[in-house]
This record gives structure tokens, sequence and C-alpha cells, in this order.
């Protein structure tokens, strides 16, 4: 029988402490107030999922969101919390047994941008891993059909990233009109 | 008893005038008009619309349908399949993903064929125009507009007046064969 625990039971730090004695080799990160959250690197990524799923302590039995996100002129740079400019993919997990959340984040360099996919562990991470690559160019290996999902299959380019040039036309129809400043943003 | 009819009165029906002839209403009615402003006539009170909606405004094109605005009452009644409808109201905003969709819809209706392109992003991209990367800056861009509807969203009232607006156009417009400016479209 499976035993319930009540919310807070398990705690932020608690949790932090199993995952970090079973893979001392991922940093991890504590903020104070905010979920638990752990800096994996992308080698490590699936034993530290596997193990974040399966252990019966922390069952994370859901992957609520992943994300991708572009740290071109992020401003924690100057707290010199992440690298410059690479890419980071960001997994929200959610145990429904314990009721507890996990934050779980990798780092990518920006040319390669390349992490393992979670979809044999949570098969939902298909589709966000899908996304994450139609509009941050983030390739997820071993996922069965990494295509776009948002954007028109022949669309050029990855447009969330924050150098991302807005093309000047698509499909015949000339997109930029007199006023319009795509690459005049606060990133540019 | 009811009021004779003075013979050669013209007739009500708002085709370009007919003429009646007898004493009485159904004694003998006779109504000369041309086969196009009677074509015309009939297709400017049958408006069937495509069930197309996008986005937000897809909301105000349901409330135009639902019963406190009623556009049956136009002869509006939703279609499901392009194939049966006479209008095109693009209600929200459309990517360019979706324009493509649109367009085939656009082509799979039969002529003659209409099309009101309701609020500003259908218009022109609307709140997206400037620095989206997916959305397209107005659907006239892939097919040609008869009337546009300001507004985000156009109230119900604004769409009926843009329906009323474009009523005025399949009266007075050519339908018999193609229209001319379908012609440049299509050549
Ligand atoms: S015009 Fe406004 S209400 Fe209509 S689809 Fe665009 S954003 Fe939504």
């Amino acid at each position: 029988m499976t035993v319930v625990a009540p919310p807070g039971k398990l705690t932020r730090q608690r949790v932090l402490e199993l995952a970090s004695e079973r893979f001392p080799a991922a940093t991890i990160l504590v903020r104070p107030n905010s979920v638990p959250c752990l800096l994996v690197e992308a080698a490590h990524l699936i034993d530290v999922m596997q193990f974040l799923r399966d252990d019966p302590a922390l069952d994370f039995k859901s992957l609520s969101d992943l994300a991708g996100v572009d740290l071109l002129k992020w401003p924690g740079e100057k707290k010199g919390e992440f690298l410059h400019s690479e890419l980071m993919v960001v997994y929200q997990l959610h145990s429904l047994n314990h009721r507890h959340h996990a934050t779980v984040k990798v780092i990518l360099k920006r040319d390669t941008a390349t992490v393992p996919s979670v979809a044999g562990l949570w098969p939902v991470a298909g589709w966000f891993e899908r996304e994450a690559f139609d509009l941050y160019g983030i390739t997820f290996s071993g996922h069965a059909d990494l295509r776009r999902l948002l954007t028109p299959e022949d669309w050029t380019g990855f447009p969330l990233r924050k150098d991302y040039a807005y093309p000047e036309s698509y499909g015949g129809v000339a997109l930029k009109r007199e006023g319009q400043h795509f690459d005049a943003g606060p990133y540019a | 008893m009811v009021d004779p009819v003075p013979s050669g009165s013209i007739c009500p029906v708002r085709t370009g005038g007919g003429l009646t002839v007898g004493s009485r209403p159904g004694d003998c009615e006779l109504h000369l008009t041309a086969v196009e402003d009677f074509l015309n006539w009939g297709k400017e009170h049958s408006l069937f619309y495509l069930l197309f909606a996008t986005a937000c405004c897809g909301i105000e094109l349901m409330q135009t349908g639902g019963p406190r605005y009623d556009v049956d009452r136009l002869g509006m009644i939703p279609r499901a399949s392009p194939r049966q409808a006479d209008l095109l109201i693009v209600a929200g905003t459309i990517t360019h993903k979706m324009a493509s969709r649109a367009k085939r819809l656009w082509e799979q209706m039969a002529e003659p064929r209409w099309v009101v392109s309701m609020g500003s992003c259908a218009n022109a991209g609307g709140p997206f125009s400037k620095f989206s990367y997916s959305v397209l800056n107005g659907i006239d861009k892939h097919f040609p507009v008869d009337i546009y509807v300001p507004g985000c969203p156009p109230r119900p009232e604004a769409l009926i007046d843009g329906v009323i607006e474009l009523r005025e156009r399949v009266r007075r417009w050519q339908t018999l064969g193609v229209r001319p400016r379908d012609a440049a479209v299509i050549a």
C-alpha cells in the first residue's frame, strides 16, 4: 500500500539531499522560498531524471512542464549564476503522491544545443520537446519525431532565440511593414 | 376585405422594380426584373457563412450567431463546409501557419464567394503586428477581402453592420459569371 505523505513533510532540503547523495556530480542550486532546483549536466540528465521519477521518496511521476530559455544578456549573469549567452532547458516535476515539486535545469552550449530526450521517461515530454526544438533550436537526441510544432514546416530559424533575425518575407508575403522594428527590441 | 392593390404598382421586393397586375393580392402578380437582380436578391438574403474562427474575435462571432443578436434573421446560417458557404468571416488572429489553411478554405468555396475580415488581427495583424514572428499582417495578403470590420474585437453590432454593407455589395455586383476582380486573382 502506498503511503501518502502529508504535503510539506518531505522538505525541499530533503529532496535536494536525496538527489545529491545519489548524484554528487550534479550541481545543486538552492534559492530561498522557491521549489528545489537542481542544475544537472546534460550527460547525467537521464540518470538523474530516472532516479527522480522512480525513487519512492521522491516519486516525480509527472512532468508538468519543459521549456527552453535563452540566457543571452540574462541579468543573472552579473550575479554569476549562469553562463552568459547559453541556452537552458528547464524541467518542472511534480509528485502527485507526495504533493511536492522540483525544478531541473540543464545548460547547453549555444552552437551545439543538444540534450537527451526524456520522452522515454515521461511520454508527454515529446510535445514539449518539439516545441522547444521549434522555438529555440534545441535538439533532443533520441526523440522519435523531432519536427517543428508551431511554426510552418519550412520556417527558417528559431524565433524565441534573442538573436533571431526576423525574415523579410514568408510564402511570397513581405513581413515587415513601415515603422516596424523587429530588431529594435530590448535585446537588440 | 383587403384593399385592392392598384394595378401597375411597383413591386415591394427590392430587385429593381416589378409590375403587379390585378385588383387583389394573389390575383395575378407579375414581377418584371432582370435575372441577375433576382439572383442577387436571393443571394443577398441567404449569405451562409463558414464556421471559421481562430481567436478571441471568434467569441464575438458566436455571440452574433447567438440568440441575442440572432444573425439567422438576416438569412445567415452557419455552414460546416466551405463547399456550402457563400461568406468567409475571418474572425481572429491568422498566423503564417494558419494562413495557408485559411487560403485553402477560401479556394474551396464556390463562386460567388465573399470575405469579411473581422477585427484588427485579420485586418492588419492587430496587437501582434509589430513584434510577432508568427502573425500575418492581414489576411488580405492571401486573398481579397470585401469588408473590413475594425475593432478588437468588434462588437456584434459592428459585425452585423459589416454584413449589411456586404449585402449592398452583393446586390450591386455582377454575379453571373466570374467577378472581374477575381478574374485578376485567378489569372
Ligand atoms: S482583433 Fe483583438 S479580439 Fe480579435 S482576434 Fe485579434 S486580439 Fe483577439
